[in-house]
């Protein structure tokens, strides 16, 4: 009976993890859909601490101090860590906690193979350790994804907080080619003989060590496409522990967020315009170098302008749009934003926001850092709205966006980012440019909208531009 | 060929759920808009934290004198909460946002 009723509770909670995912994708759904999954992995964890049976020894779960214990500090610091986490940083902590799912997948594996090298060490006959050999390919796999996901997500946090620089050396793909043979060769011989405990070691450090040079030399631009990647594996990291315990909620839990999240990692690269195995290769990160050699200094001229005659500028326009770029996000200006387009507005100047679909670290970050600010909604532009609109602006203000506006992603087919759609912010009047220096942005390459003659720099950190822009902008 | 062939048949249901996860998971977000991609990831992130289900097993399977086992298991149940927890939160907060401007 209370099997039957835990078998209940998985079905109802695969149903939510399903439900959940495609309220999820609909704007009007969304937050409902992620409380419903939410309801769905209370029930089916209640239920595994609660009803779980050992299916071979039909005992119940025990240590529950240990598992009410583990359950309580890592619900604290979750939750202390999301509610606390600012919006900016929203993408890093995304990968945190995508990084906590594969060690748990890993450390899952690493238990389990230590309860069963006890067991071969009373029996190790034929028959009994081949019976197991299945069960020790799912240890492994899940071991080999879950440690990837886990050392490669804990990079991607480092590099969204500026912990982690990039890095990439001649031979780095073959070096960590050899590394994944390497631990999937081990893991075969571990199958065949799972005798050789010591293998568990070396594939679970060189699949460490695969994770952090994979996403090494990936620029941090390319950081989104790499969570959502991690996403899916450790994804798939959760279905190995399905296998392994035959368990069908984590099954489908696992390969639902599998596929999911990798058709979400091909829709992100769509909407930047280049493949899956371009992002991976790093053609960012290969030819930032050479591009970096040759543009080292700016080329050509630009113009500067000052806060007050920027503001004059802006007042005395008819309409404005504020392309709103990662800078906005780590000088935490999207309040000051929204107040210089109060003040804007006083002044009888219509204001809108163009967004750009990877504008920011995350597609959709600048959507969810103008809402923080109670931007409204009708004010946010997608990329081919805004496109159309360019024509009929007299001031676009660009706030620390810069690979998004690079016409070289039109003009040059030689540029890394040829082909991607980008903001044609050129086709507006004046063009109005704010950032912290010259220096080029993530994706390393020159912009020379900069240097067009309708375009003005405007140096400094976003906040405090925007603070003065607000004051100058009153007093007009 | 033929341990394969029986392996299938052995776990058939297995792989029945496997291959309609996959068309399940693709199909269900296949329209999403991009403004959705970051909170969609996020939830999606907070759903693989069922892995936290294995980590509660290894756990309470573990004997109690085996303090690998335990300390090992401890600790997965604990990053596996995170997961899940911080996942959650996380997606709500994103989305509140979104809510509030209509």
């Amino acid at each position: 009976m209370e099997f039957n009723i835990l078998t209940l509770c998985y079905l109802v909670a695969s149903v939510t993890f399903i439900l959940g995912l495609k309220m999820l994708s609909n704007p009007a759904s969304a937050r409902k859909g992620n409380l419903v999954a939410a309801f769905g992995m209370t029930l089916a964890i209640s239920g595994t601490i609660f009803l779980y049976r050992n299916s071979e020894t039909g005992e119940h779960l025990h240590n529950y101090g240990w598992i009410f214990g583990g359950l309580l500090i890592g619900g604290i610091i979750g939750t202390l860590a999301a509610k606390k986490v600012k919006m900016t940083a929203m993408p890093e902590m995304v990968s945190l906690f995508n990084g906590m799912g594969g060690a748990c997948a890993a450390l899952i594996s690493l238990v389990e193979f230590n309860h069963l090298s006890k067991e071969f060490a009373i029996n190790n006959s034929h028959e009994f350790v081949a019976a197991h050999q299945p069960t020790i390919l799912i240890i492994v796999l899940g071991l080999i994804i879950g440690s990837v996901s886990f050392s490669g997500s804990m990079i991607a946090w480092g590099k969204l907080n500026g912990k982690v620089k990039d890095l990439s050396f001649a031979g780095q793909n073959i070096l960590n080619m050899i590394f994944l043979l390497i631990a999937l060769g081990a893991g075969i011989w571990l199958v065949i003989d799972p005798t050789q405990g010591y293998l568990l070691y070396l594939i679970l450090t060189l699949s460490l060590l695969y994770g952090v040079l994979f996403v090494m030399p990936i620029g941090g631009a390319d950081m989104p496409v790499v969570i959502s990647l991690l996403n899916s594996f450790t994804g798939v990291a959760a279905a190995f522990g399905g296998f392994l315990y035959d368990n069908k909620v984590m099954l489908t839990g696992g390969i639902l967020v599998g596929a999911a999240g990798t058709l979400l990692t091909i829709l992100m690269c769509k909407a930047m315009n280049r493949s899956l195995v371009n992002v991976l290769v790093g053609s960012f990160g290969g030819s930032k170098n050479a591009i970096g050699g040759t543009a080292a200094g700016p080329q050509g001229n630009y113009k500067e302008i000052s806060v007050s005659d920027a503001a004059m500028v802006m007042a005395y326009a008819n309409k404005v749009i504020i392309v709103p770029g990662y800078g906005l996000a780590v000088a935490q200006a999207q309040h000051v934003c929204h107040e210089l387009e109060k003040i804007l507005n006083e002044k009888g100047v219509e204001v809108v926001y163009a967004i750009h679909p990877v504008a920011g670290r995350m597609p959709g970050h600048m959507n969810v850092l103008l809402a923080e600010a109670d931007v409204a909604y009708e004010k946010l532009e997608e990329m081919e709205q805004a496109n159309e609109e360019f024509k009929t602006t007299d001031v676009v203000l660009i706030l620390g966006a810069n690979d998004v506006v690079n016409p070289a992603a039109k003009t040059d087919p030689a540029s890394p980012i040829y082909g991607m759609p980008i903001l044609e912010v050129e086709q507006a009047k004046t063009v109005i440019v704010n950032k912290r220096s010259m220096k080029p942005g993530y994706a390393g390459i020159e912009n020379d909208l900069f240097f067009q003659p309708k375009t003005s720099m405007l140096f400094g950190d976003a906040k405090k531009v925007l603070q003065d822009l607000c004051a100058e902008v009153k007093a007009v | 060929m033929e341990n394969i062939l029986t392996f299938i048949s052995a776990n058939q249901q297995i792989i029945y759920i496997v291959i309609l996860m996959i068309f399940v998971g693709i199909e269900v977000i296949g329209r999403v808009p991009s403004v959705l991609h970051t909170p969609l990831m996020s939830g999606a992130n907070a759903i693989h934290g069922v892995v936290i289900i294995g980590a509660i097993i290894v756990m309470g399977k573990a004997e109690t004198d085996n303090y690998l086992a335990l300390g090992l298991g401890f600790l997965a149940v604990i990053l596996g909460t995170l997961n899940v927890v911080g996942g959650f939160v996380v997606t709500d907060r994103m989305l509140e946002m979104f809510k509030k401007k209509k």
